[in-house]
């Protein structure tokens, strides 16, 4: 794998191994930093490091150049060891303007590296970002292992006669940087030379361009003396298989195809825009070849109810959006649900409430999932733990929506939905079928009569002769599903609603605890949390603590077997973005007096401070 | 096996008894459909009746066909969900003015908008009826109801306003105690192509009786109503009467009279542009009389269609979906 371009004598500066880094690139919206991350990313997955990233961009699609809300960064943690978060502080900042320096300088780690534009360094710019005095000369930055280069102005020398305007000069720097930061790990570029060949296939000489300047940031690293040393991550005992990167959005997006192709149905999606989940509507919009149909409806609650009107055809619906738009989309859940009609409903979550933080993540949606509709109105819940895990939790939540005939939510986050990692890709011939059968005969037929093992009710497309019936949100006759207000007929639709969706637990794998069996302090927790909590177990059981974690799927109903799990160890601890909402309901199902961690700044968890937070308990 | 054996009005009765008040403009509407139903050639199974909340909207309990009673206001957005995942299937909405027009206003519009393929059934009784009588957005302004014991101050909607605004291509009105007119009206709607938006005028005789006895009572039907047929004047009061542009302002001229004739008189183009068909729609009570029938039916793309096409293109430019090959897309790498 290791062919990368040395374009002049390699090996002239000596080569230091760590074990793992984790790099943050900031810039002004405007500068192409997510597109920095990512090919860094692609170059550091093929060679072979296992990586998580986590990109953090303002709201604002063009916040005024060089201010601080327009600040966008991406965060790389790759290592020669299973990585399970983003890193919690960059050991190296990569600075292109001097509000990206004022907002994300106080998470560099103390002494880190900081290689920064100094070509941006400029009075308007230092103004903008409300500095008196310029941190390049004032000595503020004295402690950090400082590099400075003016990437605006070899951007611009390297872009010398390239027949580029001003503007795409300046829109290629990033490429500069980019260069920059491959040689300095020993990453190829070959990977990003391919996707600018694709990417600019019409336009040769912004290609042209940014080849060149990404090849002059190379080998600005090799023969500048500004630089001592180059690192070298060595590649990490990895599963032997192929592997693709891949983001929560996109995982999603593909588990609704695997799950559509799985139960042999044809596959409809009603959606809405949103942030952060419109990224799924748009790659299920690319894959029209798989015969999969979405519809960008007119707003959240006809995203869902076109939904349930597939489902009622017989198509295998989805519906994806976030927080705000689920408040939305609740009484048409609550319609089929009540309906017994299956559609799988993702949440992408994203700090609230109301509009909130849209760009943000949070797990504050856990109880609206639950719980959030009028009446007795279960729904199971299942929550996504990384951006390559949304694959196979998108074909569970569909598995379930259709053998129980109900709808089903599915839970990510902000977090998972836009990091990304590396992924095992799965053999496709290996994934089991969905199981759908629909009724076609008509002898004996009841609408709401019901399977003795899963108490779903059977499904029938209209179309099918002798099967005419109508359902309607109006309250069930229990056998033949017409309207009923027979008092018992209400009590005992309520009770079987509720046992249909406690009876998934039959379905739920036996729960896996990550440390002993019992002990001091199990931690559990749920959703985009798994990296930060398996890591900080593991690093306080190196310590010799006894504290293990799991990490559930399942949130409705929860595993079978974790009341006898909670009962083996002293304390109970759920780390959460949120003030609580999976404590408070294991508290009010196991009766135990479960303790919570809370952080509900629009962030994830670092490693350290669950750590420090979890060792509290121990 | 299709129910392929010829049908009749009675395979279309469900067993469950209609709910409505007795004197319901309802049951001559649901009498209607049954009529009409039987004569269009689809199995029985292959209709599916989706309705919204509100006294109209139990209208799919009463049909022995599919049916889905859904929530309020939402079932444009249902029945399309439901017609693009199953174009075979012969979709008709039954749906309110409080539905269709309050609640579910903006499903309303983009229904028609995209043109799905679908029959729209809009009971008109200018009241709501199922929460016992408050003022709906066709209620006239000033109409005392529960809510507005001062009268309403809202202005209404003209449904059929609303309905060309968004660009329907099949716009027509009937009224519930007119069986023949409403007959024919639906059976055009069934055989159009897109969204077919008929507007039913029907009384509510328990909130809003009389709601539209200016138009529909006998003793004064013919100077009140002018039925629309493509081609011909719209003449009315026996033929006596007609209406005439003047500019762009319409006018009642009697035929004879200041030597107006026939040739004077507007001649109905439903495929005209939709600017006509909303002058005609502005004709009404107390001035001019209201129109009856289709105002506009003209073809355009429909969106199942149009989505089936996409679909079809894709398969066609790439080969049908291989999820092995989409998980291998873009860069991979092999860890030996």
């Amino acid at each position: 794998m290791d062919t990368q371009p040395r374009p002049s004598s390699p090996g002239q500066k000596p080569v230091t191994e760590i074990p793992a880094v984790t790099i943050r690139f900031v810039g002004d919206s405007g500068d192409g930093m997510q597109l920095t991350g990512l090919e860094f990313t692609r170059a550091t997955a093929i060679a072979g490091n296992d990586l998580q990233t986590f990109p953090d961009y303002p709201a604002e699609i063009r916040a005024p150049a060089g201010t601080l809300p327009g600040v966008s960064g991406f965060q790389i943690h790759f290592s020669s060891e299973p990585v399970f978060t983003p890193g919690d502080q960059p050991d190296v900042l990569v600075v292109m303007n001097p509000a990206a320096l004022k907002t994300n300088l106080k998470d560099l780690v103390p002494g880190g590296t900081l290689i920064i534009n100094t070509g941006a360094f400029i009075e308007t710019n230092l103004q903008k970002a409300g500095y008196k005095t310029n941190p390049l000369t004032d000595g503020s930055l004295a402690s950090y292992k400082l590099h400075e280069v003016d990437i605006t102005k070899l951007t611009e020398l390297a872009l010398k006669d390239s027949g580029l305007n001003a503007k795409e000069v300046g829109r290629a720097k990033n490429m500069f940087a980019l260069g920059m930061m491959l040689w300095m790990y020993g990453r190829p570029t070959e990977p990003t030379m391919r996707y600018l060949k694709e990417k600019f296939s019409t336009k040769p000489d912004i290609l042209a361009g940014n080849e060149r300047a990404l090849r002059a940031g190379y080998n600005y690293g090799e023969t500048a003396e500004l630089f001592g040393v180059t690192y070298q991550v060595k590649r990490a005992a990895i599963t032997p298989g192929t592997y693709r990167n891949v983001t929560g959005n996109e995982a999603t997006a593909w588990g609704i195809l695997a799950a559509t192709k799985l139960s042999g149905l044809n596959g409809f999606l009603g959606s809405y825009p949103i942030t952060p989940a419109s990224d799924i509507l748009h790659e299920l919009s690319k894959h029209k070849n798989f015969g999969f149909t979405t519809f960008q409806a007119e707003d959240e609650i006809a995203a869902m109810c076109a939904a349930v009107g597939a489902a009622f055809g017989g198509t295998l619906a989805f519906t994806t959006s976030s927080g705000p738009g689920i408040a939305l989309k609740q009484e048409a859940i609550g319609l089929a649900l009540m309906t017994e009609l299956p559609v799988v409903i993702i949440n992408v979550q994203r700090g609230g409430p109301s509009t909130g933080l849209p760009t943000k993540t949070e797990q504050a949606d856990l109880l609206q999932a639950i719980y959030g509709r009028n009446g007795e109105a279960p729904v199971p819940v299942i929550a996504a733990s990384s951006p390559s895990d949304c694959f196979e939790a998108t074909i569970e939540a569909a598995r379930i929506a259709v053998r129980y005939m109900t709808p089903v939510f599915l839970l990510t986050d902000g977090y998972i939905a836009n990091g990304q990692e590396p992924w095992l890709i799965p053999d496709v011939k290996a994934l089991k079928p969905i199981d759908v059968k629909f009724r076609t005969d008509p002898n004996n037929f009841f609408v709401y009569q019901r399977h003795q093992d899963t108490l779903a009710r059977d499904w029938v497309k209209p179309g099918t002769p002798g099967l005419e019936h109508r359902i309607g949100g109006l309250e069930k006759d229990k056998l033949t599903g017409g309207v009923s207000y027979d008092p018992d007929n209400h009590d005992t639709m309520v009770r079987l609603r509720a046992e249909k969706v406690a009876r998934i637990a039959q379905d739920i794998p036996p729960t896996q605890v990550h440390g002993g069996a019992e002990g001091d302090v199990l931690v559990v927790g749920w959703g985009g949390t798994h990296g930060a909590i398996y890591t900080a177990v593991t690093q306080l059981r190196a310590k010799g603590k006894a504290v293990s974690s799991v990490h559930l799927r399942h949130l409705n109903p929860l595993p079978p077997d974790l009341g006898t799990i909670l009962k083996r160890f002293k304390t109970v601890v759920v780390p959460e973005l949120n003030l609580g909402q999976l404590q408070k309901i294991l508290r009010s199902t196991y009766l135990v007096d479960a303790k919570s961690i809370n952080k509900v700044q629009g962030k994830p968890f670092k490693v350290s401070e669950l750590v420090s937070r979890i060792g509290e308990f121990c | 096996m299709t129910t392929t054996a010829k049908l009749t009005k009675k395979d279309f009765q469900s067993d469950a008894d209609p709910r409505w008040c007795p004197g319901c403009g309802d049951y001559s509407i649901l009498a209607q459909v049954q009529t009409v139903l039987p004569e269009l050639g689809i199995p029985r199974e292959k209709f599916v009746f989706v309705s919204g909340i509100g006294c109209s909207s139990r209208f799919p309990y009463y049909m022995n066909t599919y049916g889905f009673h859904t929530i309020h206001g939402r079932a444009p957005a249902i029945a399309t969900g439901l017609k693009m995942s199953r174009p075979d299937l012969s979709v008709w909405m039954v749906t309110g003015d409080g539905d269709a027009l309050s609640i579910g206003g903006n499903h309303f519009i983009h229904l028609m908008r995209r043109n799905v393929d679908l029959k729209v059934l809009l009971f008109n009784n200018r009241i709501y009826g199922l929460t016992k009588g408050q003022y709906s957005p066709t209620s006239e302004l000033g109409k005392k109801t529960k809510s507005t014991p001062a009268g309403s101050i809202d202005a209404p909607f003209n449904p059929l306003h609303v309905a060309l605004g968004a660009n329907a291509s099949f716009v027509a009105r009937s009224i519930d105690v007119e069986p023949k007119h409403l007959q024919q009206t639906l059976a055009r709607a069934a055989a159009h192509k897109g969204t077919a938006f008929v507007e039913i005028m029907q009384n509510c005789n328990v909130f809003n009786d009389g709601a539209w006895e200016h138009i529909t009572e006998k003793s004064v039907k013919d100077t009140a109503q002018v039925r629309l047929e493509h081609g011909k004047p719209l003449l009315f009061a026996k033929g006596t009467k007609g209406i005439r542009l003047n500019g762009f302002t319409p006018e009642v001229v009697t035929l004879g009279e200041n030597g107006v004739t026939e040739k004077d008189i507007l001649v109905h183009d439903e495929k005209a542009a939709p600017s006509l068909s909303m002058l005609i729609s502005e004709l009404m009570a107390p001035h001019f009389p209201t129109p009856i029938g289709v105002f506009r039916a003209i073809e355009r793309p429909v969106h199942h269609e149009l989505d089936q096409a996409q679909l079809a293109a894709a398969q066609e430019k790439k080969g049908p979906g291989d999820l092995h090959k989409l998980l291998h897309s873009g860069d991979t790498w092999t860890v030996s």
